[in-house]
């Protein structure tokens, strides 16, 4: 974990859930309040220099759990710590201090950057807004730093460019050096890549992985489980809300303990077309987060699911090596 | 066997005005056989999906074309779309990526499905109906469904409907671009899967254009590789990813990650050349790894190399060059 054995972001049972709208009739006829269960009791750390992927399909709670921990979303259980802080209940004007230290980049660098802004502008904005690098020149500075982070060189060469100047790898790098030009503790990464040309995905990934060997924590968002195991120190695998599976990225990847995660495991399709192994397809798609099945949450799909399933809600337990967990009453025994 | 589908030296340009042109496919020629299926895969903006929509004659106003497009020995291109239109859905059905865009929001799914069947004159009343409904189970939708709406289906269902709706004149071809592109990974798999067995059941050929290379890897025969608008190699997808002739199509293969395969993938450097422009020598000459001299002055033509397939490389001619 963390040099200094405190972990950058500590989540323990978090809890977040949107209402759904009523509407003018529901309202009125006061029928009952129904509620998105997006996050249910998510626990997870992070150290520096460590990357933490959060697997899953679209809808699992996976992007909520990381803006809620970046505190854009309130939620409604649970505790956040960062760097030792709770920041759970911190209101947001205090939170300002906070946010320098921890950054988000999302998927698609042609929503991201702003059209009119240079890419120096682009780079030095979050300085600017937090008041950091003292002087025009020390920002300069700053800025030519951050490029050179995220090898965009040499920066004089990008400097003056404007985002339609720039392919899409290159524009995420600038989307990277903006969150790290402050020098954050943590970096949330919502599908850094797949917006991106398989050419050019590798040379990002290498590059969020050069800035946590360097001590950064990352958060990695993403549904492509070979770049997960790839680059990734622990993958967490969520379905409905919860995280199901935890683990060191070569066990989960290995040595995979739940069914759901062994699922998705046999559908990630090999490139070498002599390995065309019998993918376990699931039938359906995961339900919406409104009615969660009783018992496991999976147990609807599960292809072993036996009847204790649709009654025990199965907790988040050692399965397997000392810091590999899975939520499945079967997995403890095999 | 005769192809039941050829490219022949297709170019398509598009005019962007005051007298530019993007010459966005240079050339490209390909065959497909009855059953067969054949990966077009490439980065975005190599003219993969305008090579489709050229063959299909649904690209915009501004693009012209030239070249051959035969569908059983008959140049469909020829006649513009007066001959095209008679094949296009009856041999040749398309499925695109956004599913939603190929369904008619307001309308039923069944109903859509009966209308195509009804203008092609495939059946008509109740007969119509019934296939409708043959069609949406052959595709794993319980013909029931059919009187929902396109934003009641998930992304997933949506897709098989749009597959459905394009099977309804029993084509020969099936030409689908980036069909799994915007869905989770399991809904990928059971699209594969379904596209995997109507190839298999209804003797159905598919023209699969991704950038996903592992997609190919998995579903089809044979795949073309292709950069800045013509095909580099192309062959058996084993020989492909086993024994790559062109550099590209290595490079390609190693930027992808694997599972369960060695290695860190590592991205090409660079990106590939503008179209609105002349090219000079080999298009990936800037970003290869084994480029040499030949490589500045010409370009590589497609041969055949060993192994059975064609690549577009000097590297296949002279192999006492290769001193890197």
């Amino acid at each position: 974990m963390s040099s200094n054995g405190r972990p950058v972001l500590d989540v323990e049972d978090l809890v977040v859930r949107y209402p759904i709208a009523r509407g003018l009739i529901g309202g009125a006829a006061r029928r009952p309040q129904r509620w998105v269960h997006a996050v249910e009791g998510v626990s997870f750390s992070l150290g520096r220099g460590e990357l933490l992927a959060l697997v899953g399909e679209s809808g699992c709670g996976k992007t909520t759990t990381a803006q809620t921990v970046l505190r854009l979303i309130d939620p409604v259980g649970g505790r956040i710590s960062f760097d030792g802080e709770d920041i759970t209940a911190v209101p947001s004007r205090a939170l300002r201090p906070l946010r320098r230290r921890m950054q988000i980049i999302y998927q698609d660098p042609y929503e991201s950057l702003d059209p009119r802004l240079t890419v120096r502008a682009t780079v030095e904005e979050p300085l600017v807004i937090h008041g950091a690098g003292g002087s025009k020149a020390g920002r300069a500075e700053l800025v030519h730093d951050a490029l050179t982070r995220v090898e965009l060189t040499p920066p004089e060469l990008f400097l003056e460019r404007y985002p339609h100047e720039l392919s899409g790898g290159q524009r995420q790098r600038v989307a990277i050096a903006a969150s790290i030009v402050l020098g954050p503790d943590l970096l949330v990464a919502d599908e850094p890549v797949s917006m991106l040309d398989v050419s050019v995905r590798a040379g990002v990934l290498g590059l969020l992985d050069r800035l946590r060997r360097a001590g950064l924590a990352i958060l990695m968002i993403t549904h492509d489980l070979s770049t997960a195991a790839r680059f990734a120190d622990r993958i967490a695998v969520m379905y409905l809300g919860r995280i199901v599976e935890e683990g060191p990225s070569r066990e989960v990847v290995g040595d995979p303990r739940h069914p759901y995660t062994k699922a998705l495991l046999s559908v990630v399709p090999s490139r070498d077309p002599r390995n065309r192994s019998r993918p376990q397809i699931l039938t359906g798609e995961a339900p919406d987060a409104v009615r969660i099945p009783t018992g496991c949450r999976f147990h609807p799909r599960c292809p072993v699911a036996i009847t204790d399933c649709r009654e025990i809600d199965p907790a988040l337990e050692r399965a397997g090596g000392r810091e590999h967990l899975a939520a499945c009453i079967l997995a403890r025994s095999g | 066997m005769s192809p039941l589908l050829e490219l022949d030296e297709l170019h398509v340009w598009f005019d962007l005005g005051e007298g530019h042109e993007l010459h966005a496919v240079q050339g490209v020629s390909l065959s497909l056989e009855p059953g067969q299926r054949l990966g077009l895969v490439g980065e975005s903006g190599c003219g993969k999906t305008t090579t489709v929509l050229g063959l299909l004659g649904l690209l915009p106003q501004n693009a012209s074309v030239a070249g051959r497009v035969l569908l059983n020995g008959e140049d469909i291109l020829a006649g513009g779309e007066e001959s095209i239109r008679p094949h296009r859905w009856v041999d040749l059905a398309i499925v695109f990526q956004g599913a939603m865009n190929a369904l008619n929001p307001v309308k039923t799914v069944g109903s859509q499905i009966v209308e195509a069947l009804e203008v092609h004159r495939m059946a008509s009343g109740v007969e119509a109906r019934r296939r409708a409904g043959s069609l949406l189970e052959s595709v794993g939708i319980p013909a029931d469904r059919g009187d929902r709406y396109p934003h009641e289906f998930s992304g997933g269902m949506r897709q098989r409907a749009a597959i459905a709706m394009a099977l309804a004149c029993d084509p020969s071809v099936l030409v689908a671009d980036e069909p799994t592109t915007a869905l989770d990974v399991m809904v990928q798999a059971q699209i594969l899967e379904l596209l995997d067995g109507l190839c298999r059941d209804f003797g159905l050929a598919l023209l699969l254009v991704t950038h996903d290379l592992p997609v190919v890897a998995q579903l089809c025969d044979r795949a073309a590789v292709m950069y800045a608008g013509e095909i580099v190699e192309a062959g058996a997808v084993d020989g492909l990813f086993h024994d790559p002739r062109h550099p590209y199509t290595r490079l390609l293969f190693a930027a992808t990650p694997d599972l369960h395969g060695d290695g860190t993938p590592v991205s090409i450097p660079g990106a590939p050349p503008r179209l609105d422009r002349p090219l000079a020598g080999c298009p990936f000459r800037p970003r290869c790894d084994r480029s040499f001299a030949r490589c500045a002055d010409e370009r590589p033509v497609l041969k055949r190399v060993e192994g059975g397939g064609t690549a577009a490389c000097h590297l296949n001619d002279s192999p006492v060059e290769v001193t890197a």
